[in-house]
């Protein structure tokens, strides 16, 4: 047994109302890989930010190294020689590299010395990085590695990590587990965070699993199934969805040769896309982020209109209509990002609920707002699709990401469409919610109405999908039955036939 | 030839004095703003300074008192805005209106009875040979102290919020205040700070029209100033320099028409006096829209509320 670096003993953090923590405690070794598992809201951020110092706990102690730690804030934990790289990045758009690492260090040397110790510390560890270049303008991928190097730089013993995956392709992904094993070779601990088990059973020697604030297992999580761990998360047996196989019913949605130049000047341009959707049908469209799929999603929406023919929703043509009329008219959307676009922010959940559902639930009459019925709607969908929060005049942000997610989603399939158009419906979801926002798409698909799914989680549409394409460059590849379609297969389709050659995970 | 009649030596030794007070202010205010706090209330915190600087100088015979005075109460005045908006989380521009009114009614209640007095001379400062210099020597070195330490103040500004690592986390804090508090920093902390000092440059800008500029105390002098200073900030980009360059701009236009209008060209008062402000915003407009790189240099979190979820 390697000794403990860190030591939590019965740590408990109550807020009004939920206890967040509940006598949590476990061991962290030197230079081990230590995965913290839970659902959304079972007390994981809670707890690193305990030990992260952004939060007092109420009782229990910490011990690291053999002394007593109790840090009042970050900088004491960060001269302790623990960092944290955030979920939500803590970083600042307007300043360059250096200054984001700058701010994030106790004792910054004078910015030339630390520009090119960053960029020592980057490339020993393969994460190369400019630092003259301002964050705003950086990929997701690469402002991960400013938050990285930034932790690095301080000579870390323990290195926590918060979701550090959900953002990243997968190549980004490699590069930065083979960092964090050269890491752990090198003595340093790391607290992982994640929910996709796969990886933690690639990755971690150690699984400490939270369920409701409670510490629930520790266990070596490559001697469990990803589905062990999933029920030991969840605590309950996780059923993978189930669909009967049908016949076609009749077509729902028809696009023709739709081509569409995007405006924004990062954006991809749809080529020519055409295909059809059945009643009872789930399409799932795969693609590496970034090929056309905000785009798609835009046009069947009705955001983006386009010629009238060429989207036609049972016969009808419909492209020439904005989100509105669509709706009346049977097809729904639920856009990728949550915050923003597919709710506002700053609105409660009831009036979230009232933006989209006006016209089929009929909760707004001559200019006038039902009140009574937008609350019992949105009531209704909080209860079916377990959103948990203390009620609908919550606001949408103050949600967790999974959360929103399922109210979001679930608001749409409450409005009965005959079509409904989904991107990325599970991102950032745990594996429960996932499940469950899964099982009541095909559940819709069930009842006769068409679902098109838009996806860069492959395992999500092989489980849902009954035809299967993938967009590359804004072009689409046609529709094939998922069926009996090989992991390659589905490679060649999404890489397009002119770009066979294998992706490389660092840009130098 | 009418404007022959105008002296270019000494139209720019005007425009010097006539920029300074709106100088000071836009100063202060972007260092608010770049802390990622809104305050409307510029104009109040100015006439403050005016008034108060005004009294205090009047009182004790003292400019330099009065200058002194006039930077406790635009500072005594924003940190009414700090606790109301920062500790108390109200509406950031709510808060500044009420600011301004506030400032405009107490100073015409206090200084009542200062009405019609001249203030003690803030002499000039005597920079020996260099203003013998002709042209440049009246145009340029023939201020008082006040104009100059303005200058070296914008240069200060300009210094802290780039090389400092206190105006890095300054600029942070506004930029991102969510991700500052994760890192550790004291958001409201650093923001009241801020507040304070655009509150003191406010209150010097506003004494130094009373008691240098004008020199004399009437109810409502600013007259817009502080807006002015507010607009300014915005048009540049929130960059210290740019706001030198656009007060200078501004001061003048004011001069030069004043100078038409004393020449008496037939151009309507009326547009002549909406002049400097037309000119001055849109030669503003016209540099902070390239490309739309004015818009961008905007801090991220200005004017919205943080709450420590924690």
């Amino acid at each position: 047994m390697r000794q403990p670096l860190l030591r939590l003993d019965g740590l408990t953090k109550a807020y009004p109302g939920v206890l967040a923590n509940d006598d949590i405690s476990f061991e962290i070794g030197t230079g081990q890989m230590h995965a913290l598992l839970g659902e959304n809201g079972a007390g994981k951020s809670t707890l690193v930010k305990m030990i992260y110092g952004l939060v007092k706990p109420d009782r229990g102690t910490m011990t690291l190294r053999g002394a007593d730690y109790a840090p009042a804030q970050p900088s004491e934990a960060r001269r302790n020689g623990v960092a944290m790289v955030f979920q939500h990045f803590s970083l600042f758009d307007a300043l360059d590299v250096a200054e984001n690492v700058a701010l994030g260090m106790e004792n910054p040397p004078p910015l030339r010395d630390l520009a090119r110790r960053i960029r020592e510390v980057s490339t020993a560890y393969g994460l190369p990085l400019d630092p003259n270049r301002l964050v705003g303008d950086l990929s997701a991928g690469e402002r991960q590695r400013v938050e990285i190097v930034r932790c690095l730089l301080q000579e870390p013993k323990l290195l926590i990590m918060d979701e550090p995956t959900s953002v990243l392709t997968p190549q980004e992904v490699e590069v930065l587990f083979r960092t964090l094993r050269q890491l752990a070779q090198e003595g340093t601990a790391i607290l992982y965070i994640s929910h996709k088990l796969d990886e933690i059973r690639a990755l971690c020697d150690e699984a400490t699993i939270l369920r409701g604030g409670r510490k629930v297992a520790t266990c070596d999580p490559r001697e469990k199934s990803a589905r062990e761990l999933a029920e030991l998360m969840v605590g309950q047996v996780l059923t993978p969805p189930e669909r009967p196989a049908k016949p076609k019913g009749a077509a729902l949605l028809q696009v023709t040769n739709l081509s569409l130049t995007s405006n924004n000047p990062f954006g991809t341009s749809l080529k020519n896309i055409s295909f059809t959707l059945h009643a009872g049908e789930v399409l799932g469209i795969a693609g590496v982020a970034g090929n056309g799929q905000d785009e798609l999603l835009l046009v069947l929406s009705g955001e983006v209109p386009t010629g009238a023919d060429q989207v036609q929703l049972k016969g009808t043509p419909i492209g020439h209509l904005g989100p509105n009329a669509r709706r009346k008219r049977g097809l729904v959307a639920a856009p990728e990002e949550r915050l923003g676009h597919a709710a506002a922010p700053d609105m409660s959940l009831t009036e979230n609920a009232l933006l989209s559902g006006a016209q089929r639930k009929r909760l707004a009459r001559s200019g006038f707002i039902n009140w009574n019925a937008t609350d019992r709607f949105a009531r209704e969908i909080i209860a079916k699709f377990d959103v948990r929060t203390p009620g609908p005049n919550v606001l949408a942000r103050a949600l967790s990401g999974g959360n929103l997610q399922k109210f979001v989603i679930g608001r749409e399939i409450e409005l009965a469409p005959d079509v409904i158009v989904v991107n990325q419906p599970t991102w950032g979801v745990d594996a429960a919610a996932a499940s469950f926002i899964r099982q009541a798409l095909l559940d819709m698909a069930n009842r006769g109405a068409g679902v098109v799914v838009i996806s860069q989680d492959l395992d999500e549409l092989l489980e849902l999908a009954d035809s299967f394409a993938a967009l590359n460059e804004g072009r689409m590849t046609p529709v094939r039955p998922a069926k009996g379609l090989s992991v390659d297969e589905i490679g060649l389709m999404m890489g397009g036939a002119h770009d066979m050659t294998p992706a490389h995970g660092v840009n130098a | 030839m009418i404007l022959g009649s105008i002296n270019p030596a000494v139209l720019m030794a005007a425009l010097m004095v006539a920029a300074t007070p709106i100088l000071l202010a836009a100063i202060g205010e972007l260092v608010v703003e770049k802390a990622g706090v809104l305050n409307l209330g510029v104009e109040g915190m100015m006439i403050m300074g005016a008034c108060l600087g005004f009294i205090v100088a009047v009182n004790t015979g003292s400019p330099v008192l009065g200058f002194v005075g006039a930077a406790c109460a635009g500072m005594a005045l924003s940190l009414l805005f700090a606790l109301l908006t920062q500790a108390l989380m109200t509406n950031q521009v709510a808060s500044g209106l009420a600011l301004t009114l506030f400032g405009l009614g107490l100073t015409a209640l206090l200084g009542q009875r200062y009405v019609g007095i001249t203030p003690p001379r803030t002499p000039k400062l005597d920079l020996g040979p260099l203003s013998e210099i002709p042209f440049l020597g009246r145009a340029l070195f023939s201020h008082d102290i006040v104009v100059y330490l303005t200058i070296a103040l914008v240069a200060a500004v300009w210094w802290f919020l780039n090389y400092s690592r206190a105006g890095m986390i300054l600029r942070a804090v506004g930029e991102n205040h969510d991700a500052a508090h994760a890192l550790g920093y004291h958001v409201r902390r650093v923001r009241v700070f801020a507040i304070m000092f655009g509150g003191a440059c406010a209150g010097l800008g506003g004494a130094y029209l009373s008691l240098i500029r004008v020199p004399q105390w009437t109810e409502g002098m600013t007259v817009g100033a502080g807006w002015i200073a507010l607009a300014l900030v915005v048009f540049a980009s929130w960059r210290p320099w740019r706001a030198l360059a656009g007060a200078y701009l501004f001061g003048g236009v004011v001069v030069l028409q004043l100078n038409l209008q004393a020449a008496g060209v037939k151009i309507p008062v009326e547009y002549l006096s909406m002049s400097p402000y037309l000119i001055t915003i849109f030669v503003l407009v016209l540099i902070s829209s390239g490309k739309a790189r004015g818009s961008l240099n905007a801090p991220g979190s200005l004017n919205r509320p943080f709450h420590a979820s924690d």
